[in-house]
């Protein structure tokens, strides 16, 4: 343990609280040398992440949590002390004190205490189970408690109170919220937003009672304790939890005479000095401008100010740096349900208008204020749905002049809802509210010499807190780079100054058959991993050779090479084609021969289909070859081409359908398979409304109507999510496929690389109109030419597997080394629920090559002992 | 290492022959085995870049695989790199250095002679 007395002559800074703020404190002071700092801290642990404390009963540990380690502190030359809780403050010596009589002399002490739970007085609440909600040693008492519990309650229906009965739920407690307002977050939503908000938590599974005042808790019937509430009613719990609000930890200040408000919190100014100008006050036990803020980014900000004035860091106009206040808007998620409030949310503003848009069913609900002249936003509740949030934000926050109806901003899309255009902010506009980068700082960076968006962000920062705003900064940036003639480049990478579809023109136009040739007429240098892949994907759409043949041989990525896709170890997996996922008995027994002889781990896929792990690459072709010899093809799960169409049974079996969907999909599968795309594309087809194949998550969706089949465009499952678009309705069979070969036909001459048709065609000029044009009505001539490339794409189909087991010199890729038949040591697997994964580093054991075998099983069983 | 066989190793520094030049595949890769068993290489064929041959250490430091003979192989700033397949960074193949991360792959000195492809070890 330090004495904390310092030999340097730097200036002593005593930092008291170590939470998120006194945390932030440290960091932002120590960018500064001429400081020594030392944090005290009441608790036994350093900083740790607060906001996301509930993480830590969905598995988080308290060193995922933490902000910092001791070690780090060690490297920002920072003294600490933990369980060090001060409790004496010498102002005319400028010395602390704390409760184990260690001393520490300051040049300027910060106040960063934080708060506590406010636990109202109740007759015979304090119990043994009687609990709150703030630190990680409460979340242990949480879960020792519900260890011994079956039902649980919140007092307090807050922000807080809701992410407390979220934690009990996933303790797995019957849980319920008792607040004693009318409504759930009565501080950020309004009493509409608050009726809609109740729905969804109760429909999630947790109680909610509201206009609940708790009288008195006393010993229960069923559980440990009953609250009997004003009204007579009662409720039975085994555990207590208090959420209803917090308290500044303003004790130090009160007994050492600092100035405090009315109502506690530290008295501090702009600077964030208290009433002592040698201290300062951050962070929730802060009371400025008569106000504590519970959130933590006004802290932080409190934290960056106090740095910048003990250090006397000004602007560039020679200012001071001033706390003047924080915006209150928030947009959240709790337990599922999409919360906003900006603003003034209760239209408590002299005038004030609203709009309110309520969507029952579907569980959404709008609201904005304006002010009595409807010319500036002063508030919203979105309960729901939250996507205007970052839009409505700016209005309010730049007091943009609001179009002629305001309620066209939070009514469902009708097509022309006005957006707000990024010319239409101000340079003081956030548009990164984590790191506070405002539109002015983009235009900064680029005046400073930044050339590409992802230039700005290194510059500035912006998008690198929760990356929300990433749309916004790449919209502004662009902007701003057009403005100044600056031309936001396209080219696919160094070698070709071209963009995807530029190169398509010029292979199919110029008749080029080989990425050499294409390399020399326009291209330069060598080529690399995202032109080669390119050039071998387009000259495969347009020519369609067998893509390992020898002049594409080398473009391939290799999962296109091997025609399996490389797993962490360097294994590959084999996916045979399951068209429409019907597959016979004796098929699928063929399947399990082969995994069970090769000793492959085996997984039905997503796509209805069976996914075959671990097959070494001299492997491939003999798994193949028993495969290919049994009537199966390549699944081409390797490609940016056709994975799979999903379907369900149809009308063939099931009572409810009304088109025969198993043979559609079946058809399309076989129709499109092998087709080389910008990326890759998933089909589905349902056999009514009932819409079991999802075929709306899908490139391409077809449902089956009374009439025929409604054909949907777009989808999209995974990474970004997107409903598909309606494109046409009641087509007969021979008219979805001529749409659906001209919808893929163009989206495969026009789709930027590794583009899904998805923001394919929202980024198509016009986009679903435009698309319906040019496939519907021909606008622009090309549909002959589309349909004759897909028919001859679809003649000249083969089975590459089937090509690459009758190729003698193509299955010399397939050796392992090229002078010797040795497997590689380095893949090796163990077993897990009975069957082989890859062998992780610890697990693998120092052998020397083993001559290679058919099958996996020797160097399984090799390690299997080991471990 | 034990001292005696490092010795061996300095001592017994020569050309061998891998495989023949046959064996090679234009702007791509093969792996051969080093005798010593434990050690692999990515033998590279770029008919059109300055030295056309070059090997390097079959081993992905970042990935911890035996994969990079399976990489593409091309230019970043005219420096003659393959890239990972399991990640996608370049290594050069000229220094054997990662151009995205602080890593390094073994660099082995090649030629062809005669058809037939030889290493310096």
């Amino acid at each position: 343990m330090s004495t904390g007395k310092q030999l340097s002559s730097k200036a002593k800074i005593v930092v008291v609280g170590n939470g998120m703020v006194g945390h932030h404190f440290v960091e932002e002071m120590s960018k500064h040398e001429d400081y020594q700092i030392t944090v005290l801290s009441a608790e036994s642990r350093l900083a740790y992440d607060r906001v996301y404390l509930s993480s830590y009963f969905a598995g988080k540990t308290a060193a995922d949590l933490a902000l910092t380690t001791p070690e780090h502190y060690d490297e920002l030359g920072v003294n600490f002390e933990t369980d060090a809780k001060v409790t004496n403050i010498d102002k005319v010596a400028k010395v602390v004190t704390t409760e184990s009589g260690d001393s520490f002399a300051y040049d300027k002490l910060i106040l960063a205490t934080g708060s506590y739970p406010f636990v109202p007085p109740i007759p015979g609440g304090d119990v043994e189970h009687s609990l709150v909600y703030r630190t990680i040693d409460d979340l242990e008492a949480i879960q020792a408690s519900a260890d011994v519990s079956k039902v649980g309650v919140v007092i307090g229906g807050g922000l807080l109170g809701l992410e407390a009965a979220k934690a009990l739920k996933e303790l797995g407690l019957e849980t319920h919220v008792v607040e004693f307002a009318p409504q759930l977050m009565a501080v950020q939503v309004d009493a509409g937003g608050g009726r809609l908000l109740k729905e969804k938590i109760e429909a999630l599974g947790v109680q909610v009672h509201t206009s609940k005042a708790t009288n008195v808790i006393e010993r229960g019937d069923t559980c440990r304790y009953k609250l009997c509430f004003s009204d007579d009613t009662v409720l039975e719990t085994d555990l207590i939890l208090f959420s209803a609000g917090i308290r500044p930890y303003d004790n130090l200040a009160r007994e050492f005479d600092l100035e405090l408000g009315a109502r506690g919190g530290i008295v501090i100014d702009n600077q964030c000095k208290t009433s002592d100008s040698d201290i300062y006050a951050i962070g929730e036990c802060a009371l400025w401008n008569n106000f504590i803020y519970g959130l933590v980014a006004p802290g932080y900000n409190m934290a960056k100010v106090a740095a910048k004035d003990i250090a006397g860091v000004t602007n560039d106009k020679g200012e001071a740096a001033e706390f003047t206040g924080a915006d209150m808007s928030t947009k959240l998620k709790l337990m599922g349900v999409d919360v906003g409030s900006i603003g003034d949310a209760h239209a408590k503003t002299e005038g004030a208008l609203t709009y309110t848009y309520e969507n029952q069913p579907e569980g959404v609900y709008k609201k904005i204020v304006v002010s009595s002249d409807k010319k500036l936003l002063l508030g919203a509740v979105l309960i729901g749905d939250t996507s205007e949030y970052d839009s409505l934000l700016q209005y309010m926050l730049n007091e943009i002049a609001l179009p002629e109806s305001p309620e066209g901003l939070i009514l469902p899309s009708s097509g022309d809802k006005p957006t707000l255009g990024v010319d239409a902010l101000p340079d003081t506009a956030t548009i990164c509210s984590c790191l506070n980068v405002t539109k002015g700082d983009i235009i900064a960076a680029i005046d400073c010499g930044a050339v590409d968006v992802g230039q700005v962000k290194s510059d500035t920062k912006a998008g690198s807190g929760c990356g929300g705003c990433a749309a916004l900064v790449k919209s502004v940036a662009d902007k701003e780079l057009e403005k100044r003639g600056v031309e936001v480049k396209k080219d696919i990478c160094e070698h070709f100054a071209y963009s995807r579809r530029e190169i398509y023109d010029l292979v199919s136009v110029g008749k080029i058959k080989t990425f050499d040739e294409l390399l020399e007429k326009h291209g330069k240098g060598l080529g690399c991993e995202i032109c080669k892949p390119l050039a071998g994907s387009v000259l495969a759409s347009v020519w369609n050779d067998y893509i390992l043949k020898k002049p594409h041989l080398s473009l391939q990525d290799t999962n296109d090479t091997y025609l399996g896709n490389m797993q962490k170890d360097g294994t590959y997996s084999v996916v045979p084609r399951i068209a429409g996922g019907e597959i016979t008995p004796d098929k699928l027994i063929v399947l399990g021969e082969v995994a069970k002889k090769y000793n492959l781990y085996t997984k039905i896929t997503g796509g209805a289909r069976v996914d075959l792990f671990g097959a070494r690459v001299e492997q491939l072709p003999l798994i193949w070859k028993e495969l290919v010899d049994a009537g199966f093809e390549t699944g081409h799960a390797y490609g940016k081409s056709l994975r799979t169409v999903k379907s369900c049974v149809g009308s063939t079996w099931c009572r409810y359908g009304v088109q025969d969907s198993m043979s559609m999909a079946i058809d399309l599968e076989h129709r499109y398979k092998g087709l080389r795309a910008p990326h890759k594309i998933k089909f589905g087809v349902s056999g009514c409304t009932r819409e079991c194949a999802e075929a709306q998550g899908k490139d391409i969706g077809i449902i089956a109507t009374d009439g025929g089949w409604n054909l949907y465009v777009a989808g999209n499952g995974g990474m970004k999510p997107r409903h598909a678009d309606l494109f046409a309705t009641d087509l007969d069979d021979e008219t979805v496929v001529k749409y659906v070969d001209r919808i893929l036909m163009f989206y495969v001459q026009t789709g930027d690389r590794l583009q899904r048709t998805s923001t394919w065609m929202e980024n198509l000029e016009g986009g679903l109109a435009y698309l319906q044009d040019v496939i519907i009505n021909d606008s622009l001539g090309l549909n002959d030419a589309l349909e004759a490339q897909m028919a001859a794409i679809i003649g000249t189909y083969q089975c590459e597997w089937k090509t690459t087991i009758e190729d003698e010199d193509a299955l010399k890729r397939f050796k392992p080394f090229v002078n010797s038949d040795k497997a590689d040591s380095n893949i090796q697997f163990v077993t897990e629920r009975e069957q082989i994964r890859p062998a992780r580093g610890q697990e693998k054991i120092d052998v020397k090559l083993i001559p290679s075998t058919e099958s996996n099983t020797a160097v399984t069983e090799a390690v299997a002992e080991e471990v | 290492m034990s001292l005696t066989k490092e010795n061996q190793a300095i001592t017994s520094k020569a050309w061998r022959t891998i495989c023949h030049t046959s064996d090679l595949v234009k702007d791509s890769g093969i792996s051969a085995l080093l005798e010593s068993e434990d050690e692999q290489v990515a033998i590279f064929h770029i008919p059109n870049s300055e030295e056309k041959i070059y090997a390097v250490g079959n081993y992905d430091p970042i990935g911890k695989a035996n994969v990079l003979y399976r990489g593409l192989v091309g230019c970043i700033d005219d420096e003659p790199v393959v890239s990972s397949p399991l990640y996608k960074q370049h290594f050069s193949l000229k220094t054997g250095k990662c151009l995205q991360e602080e890593q390094r792959i073994s660099v082995y000195d090649i030629r062809i002679e005669n058809e037939e492809v030889q290493l310096y070890l």
